[in-house]
């Protein structure tokens, strides 16, 4: 079953097309990941789907319910964290919790209940009843976070969750989100810049660029469109020609200063392309990332900043060596 | 069950947030003090109206005042919602628009409310001790006051709501409030009597509804008005039921 599912949904600012006839589909019970870069249309796409902004064309419906005809239901079916902070600075960690919950009409108890086990979750236990402006960028995202999954909505959004979270914090999360969607069977909507996220988290990925989908699929078989490793080159004046003439290489981007080669098993056949190249400064290879994929479907590539740099497993500098 | 849940949730953080707040609270009691004491006094050492002490006078015109500015301003904190996205937070729960509003409403009343039970305090003390002289009033008198005071808290907090809702920025908000409360207080008779009023004045005081609400407490705290209490009341409570009327639709139609 479909727990989204979008009819050209279509949102414009003025002249700005932010959204261009939308087609998703979602299954209940996946994690969902929205990648694109910035201002592709993520952050608009969530605010429609969670009926904060009316859609200019088309609908879509969460949990079966119309977006534009049925808000209050939807309303009733989903949880969300904002990408921008959204809690109140005046009152404290624990008081914001509070009132979230007597917002979705928790039970008293079970609310006391989730509160401690969200503020141990992203440890603000003994930060609890500090007033919100007092915490960090960062203990603030976490708390949001926290009250985000306080609920257990069936559909939950979280756009760029983990943004800006030292890399335990970030683990912490994701360990919990998978409990979310294995234990509880809520489905999860997520955007993010972050490729290992994608990778750890999502089942189906959508890549979005200038409010359209361009791709759609799992991860691994996103990668598996690149159709081979991926070899960066620094090199002055690549011979193009001789290049194209090597069956194992599919394809030859310039980037930058860079030559990105798509090249079928490049550990066996790099020895041929170095002896072809000339001299080469320094090179790269690695199978194929997301970050690869995003390239090939945006021609751009997603800003990347995790600590973890999920880039090249192998860097070689062959500089000296040759 | 929901939305009263969602109503109670909306009033517990504004009142949370009055609280924590110490400045404002402080303000809203210091100033109405202020103009008793200064512009009544300065003025009154001057001026009786029909026997009575001038600030005797416009004691009750200067609680009418208090909560009038102290619940207008109120719907500022919608527009300051807005801009730390914490209205997204609102608008995104299983709550009507008419909740957040009604809740809304209740915390800028209860804030009014502390606000008027102080200031009625206020008065017994002050005329107890001469400081406003021959201001004198009895428990009924205190309490429909304090009801008068209400109805007019909830209408004026919803005037407030309704601007904020259409603002995007508190600047934006202060500017169109100050052109709105000028008029509405200067007009309504808080500092003068309505009954001797030159031909062109009449009609702008009579059409703005705090007169009503400024000859209804005279008439419970010093026993002189212009009109009947319950034709005064009828008016106030008839104005409150509009605004809200007219406040749902705009909440309806607020952008987040
Ligand atoms: N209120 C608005 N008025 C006008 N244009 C807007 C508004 N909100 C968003 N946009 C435009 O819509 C487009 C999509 O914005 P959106 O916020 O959805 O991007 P995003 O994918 O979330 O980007 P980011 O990664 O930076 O968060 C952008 O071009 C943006 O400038
Ligand atoms: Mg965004």
């Amino acid at each position: 079953m479909n727990i989204i599912e979008t009819f050209n949904l279509r949102k414009e600012y003025d002249s700005l097309v932010a959204l261009d006839n939308l087609n998703l589909q979602i299954e209940e019970g996946e994690i969902f990941g929205l990648l694109g870069p910035n201002g592709a249309g993520k952050t608009t796409t969530l605010m429609t789907l969670t009926t904060l902004i009316k859609p200019t064309s088309g609908t879509a419906k969460v949990n079966g319910f119309d977006i534009v005809r049925e808000p209050s239901s939807v309303r009733k079916s989903i949880g969300i964290v904002f990408q921008d902070p959204s809690s109140d600075d005046i009152l404290t960690g624990y008081e914001n919790l509070k009132l979230h919950g007597m917002l979705y009409s928790m039970p008293v108890t079970l609310r006391e209940q989730r509160i401690k086990e969200v503020l141990k979750l992203v440890d603000l236990e003994d930060r609890k009843d500090d007033q919100v402006k007092k915490y960090s960028g960062g203990m603030r995202r976490r708390l949001e976070i926290a009250r985000g999954l306080m609920h257990h909505p069936k559909v939950l959004f979280l756009d760029e969750p983990t943004l800006g979270l030292d890399p335990q914090s970030r683990e912490n999360i994701w360990k919990y989100i998978e409990h979310l969607s294995n234990e509880e069977k809520i489905s999860l909507i997520l955007t993010t810049h972050y490729m290992e996220e994608v990778d750890r988290l999502c089942g189906k990925l959508a890549i979005i660029d200038k409010g359209k989908i361009v791709a759609l699929d799992s991860p691994s078989n996103l990668k598996r469109i690149i159709g081979g490793d991926v070899v960066i080159m620094k090199i002055n004046n690549l011979d193009l020609e001789v290049m194209r003439r090597f069956p194992f290489i599919k394809n030859i981007e310039s980037k930058n200063g860079l030559y990105y080669l798509t090249v079928i098993n490049a550990s066996e056949n790099l020895q041929q392309i170095f002896q072809a190249a000339g001299k080469v400064e320094s090179v790269e290879i690695h199978s194929p990332t997301l970050n690869d994929v995003f390239l090939h479907f945006t021609g751009r590539e997603i800003r990347e900043e995790s600590p973890e740099g999920g880039w090249g497993q192998r860097v070689m500098n062959l500089r000296s060596n040759k | 069950m929901n939305e009263i849940n969602g109503i109670i949730a909306i009033w517990y953080r504004e009142f949370k947030v009055f609280l924590r707040e110490k400045s404002r609270i402080i303000a809203s009691i210091v100033n109405p003090i202020l103009w008793l004491l200064i512009f009544g006094g300065g003025l009154g050492s001057n001026v009786s109206i029909t026997g009575i002490n001038y600030q005797t006078f416009i004691y009750p015109g200067i609680l009418i005042q208090a909560v009038l500015f102290s619940s207008i301003f109120f719907g500022v904190y919608i527009v300051w919602d807005r801009k730390i996205d914490f209205l997204k937070e609102v608008l995104v729960a299983p709550i009507s628009r008419t909740s957040i509003f009604i809740g809304k409403i209740i915390g800028g009343a209860t804030d009014a409310l502390i606000q008027s039970l102080i200031l009625l305090l206020i008065g017994i003390i002050f005329g107890k001790l001469g400081i406003i002289p021959g201001l004198q009033f009895g428990l009924i008198a205190f309490f429909i006051s304090l009801i008068i005071l209400l109805i007019t808290t909830t209408s004026m907090v919803s005037i407030g709501l309704i601007i904020g809702s259409r603002m995007e920025s508190p600047e934006g908000f202060q500017l169109i409030t100050s052109f709105l409360l000028f008029p509405i207080f200067f007009l309504s008779g808080a500092l003068f009597p309505i009954n001797k009023l030159p031909a062109w004045l009449a009609p702008l005081t009579f059409i703005d509804p705090l007169t009503y609400a400024v000859d209804s407490l005279r008439n419970v705290i010093l026993g002189t008005s212009q009109f009947t209490l319950s034709f005064d009341l009828g008016i106030i409570t008839l104005f409150s039921i509009v605004i809200i009327i007219i406040g749902t639709f705009a909440f309806e139609k607020m952008k987040v």
